[in-house]
């Protein structure tokens, strides 16, 4: 558990932030959004002390950050930032492998690690292990990026806008792949973002800045619905809310018994897929399928009465 | 690069026929020797005024690669920020001078022999390492840096494993310029009694023997050339491994 407590960083007389408490559950991917200048980045940088904050303090299960040698605490806390910041001159696997060899791992122990989490990122280890990262594609080099974060195990893992640099077919997969790997892997992250779109699909939290000041903490589907600030709505985008809503529930959650025809949707699809769906085809219900097998049906009007039902 | 491939071999061997076998020369250098008098410099032998050359340079240019990148190194630190226009004036003070004028003053202090030699050509070649070290080591990428300290090494594991490897290949352009202004101007050290292959030019021009000028300045070129051009490739190797 990571807590954030009263943590304020002056600059002069401005509060880049401003006194922010949040907690921090284990397991779980928190995203804080914000535009620029909101202290978003800077609230990321104290928690592995790469700013020192003004006041307050951070608490990873229940030691203070201040008590730890910075480059010492950096080491067990993961940080992977836009444009990846990889080491040109070292190979993929000596970049995946920098934190462990810092913690003097022995060498056959990195480099299984660095052989699981190629393996893991989809990249075949015998073929990446020693391309040197300017060999690689952008969408591979942000993997590698993410990977040698990941390479410690560490207790917490940072991101500052990782998918900042990637064009958008990319960054959608990256953000997937995201998602799969911290389920696997049951790890803990808090990632920066602008996007309140990559906000909402990915977080299990999300915390929005504004000013320095902390205005929401909640899970997407609560920001989304009762957003607590005018700037909060203003980022959502009142348009939008609807659709973004259905994104996060999936068609599992509303099958019901019954046939229809067209082209099957998978129960995992979200709900803004399904509506699309159903649009396109031109078919008030669709068939739902669980592992390959016809299940149930979704219909257009069980959708509509979930994308109202919040109020 | 086709031209490289032949010209690289050609080069190489003129150069080593001129070193180990000088006596091949005498018709083609026979021409601009005067009348009656020695074509070829028979005081001393090529080779070891060539290694006597090459010695001096890489003790000078050793001397100043240390000095500089440390220097570098200090001025680029936050707690070194301050002694940077110092720093700067220094070198550039060794650059200004001329390097016999060097010579001149370091004579009585160091007499004759090498010693002022090392001297001149380690103040001038300063300058050109440390510029470059320091342009290399503040255009870092940004990235990089900064994730170097996010995932934890420490400020010397920075230096070592990060900035001093990424710096490399602009610096060691500052140690290739410092290295063939050093070879040309360590003949002059000759004028003080090294033993460099300027002893073969001073003698020809003492002795108005165009021939021993011609021998003398033939072989500190085409070291110049070679020793260039190698380090050249070396540079190049270095920056494709980056991936520019």
């Amino acid at each position: 558990m990571i807590e954030i407590d009263q943590i304020t960083k002056t600059y002069g007389t401005v509060n880049a932030v401003d006194a922010v408490s949040m907690t921090v559950e284990t397991g779980s991917i928190t995203v804080i959004v914000g535009t620029s200048g909101s202290g978003k980045t800077t609230l990321l940088r104290m928690i592995n002390r790469l700013e020192e904050p003004t006041s307050g303090e951070v608490r990873i299960n229940g030691t203070s950050t201040s008590t730890v040698k910075p480059h010492l605490l950096r080491r067990r806390i993961g940080y992977a930032i836009q444009g990846h910041g990889l080491f040109p001159h070292h190979t993929v696997a000596r970049n995946i492998g920098a934190v462990p060899e810092l913690l003097k791992w022995s060498r056959d122990e990195i480099n299984a690690r660095v052989d699981e989490l190629l393996a893991l990122f989809s990249m075949d280890p015998a073929e990446f292990r020693d391309r040197f990262p300017a060999e690689l594609s952008g969408g591979q080099q942000q993997r590698v990026g993410v990977a040698r974060a990941l390479a410690s195990r560490p207790d917490l893992l940072l991101m500052d806008e990782p998918f900042g640099a990637l064009d958008p077919i990319i960054r959608t997969r990256a953000q997937e792949d995201l998602r799969h790997i911290q389920r696997k892997l049951g790890s803990t992250i808090m990632l920066v973002t602008h996007d309140m779109e990559e906000a909402i699909s990915l977080g299990d939290r999300v915390a929005v800045m504004d000013g320095g000041k902390l205005v929401q903490y909640a899970p997407p589907a609560e920001i989304i619905s009762r957003p607590a600030t005018d700037f909060v709505a203003n980022m959502v985008g009142d348009v939008e809310r609807p659709l973004r809503l259905l994104s996060l529930i999936s068609v599992a959650e509303i099958i019901e018994p019954g046939e229809a025809d067209g082209e099957a949707l998978p129960e995992t699809a979200s709900l803004r897929d399904a509506l699309s769906a159903c649009l396109w085809t031109g078919c008030d219900a669709l068939p739902a399928t669980r592992g390959g097998t016809v299940v149930g049906r979704v219909t257009l009007k069980a959708i509509r009465a979930r994308a109202g039902a919040h109020e | 690069m086709k031209i490289g491939l032949i010209l690289r071999p050609v080069l190489i061997a003129l150069l080593l026929a001129l070193v180990l076998r000088p006596d091949w020369f005498v018709p083609i250098f026979a021409p601009f020797a005067p009348a009656g008098g020695p074509v070829i410099y028979q005081r001393a032998s090529m080779l070891s005024l060539s290694l006597s050359h090459l010695g001096i340079v890489a003790l000078a240019s050793a001397a100043a690669t240390i000095v500089a990148v440390m220097l570098a190194i200090l001025v680029t630190r936050p707690a070194g920020a301050a002694f940077r226009p110092l720093s700067r004036t220094i070198t550039n003070m060794g650059q200004t001078f001329p390097p016999v004028a060097v010579l001149a003053l370091a004579v009585p202090a160091l007499g004759f022999g090498a010693g002022p030699t090392l001297v001149a050509l380690f103040l001038y070649g300063l300058l050109p390492i440390f510029e470059n070290a320091v342009t290399a080591l503040t255009n870092l990428p940004r990235a990089t840096m900064e994730a170097a300290r996010g995932i934890g090494l420490s400020r010397w594991q920075r230096l070592l494993r990060v900035e001093l490897p990424l710096a490399l290949p602009v610096t060691l352009t500052g140690i290739r310029l410092s290295i063939v202004i050093a070879l040309g101007t360590a003949t002059i050290g000759s004028t003080v009694a090294a033993r460099t292959l300027g002893e073969v030019i001073i003698a020809g021009l003492l002795t108005n023997n165009t021939a021993y000028v011609l021998q003398g300045g033939l072989i500190v070129g085409l070291f110049a050339v070679l020793i260039y051009d190698a380090l050249v490739q070396l540079e190049a190797y270095l920056l494709g491994r980056m991936g520019g």
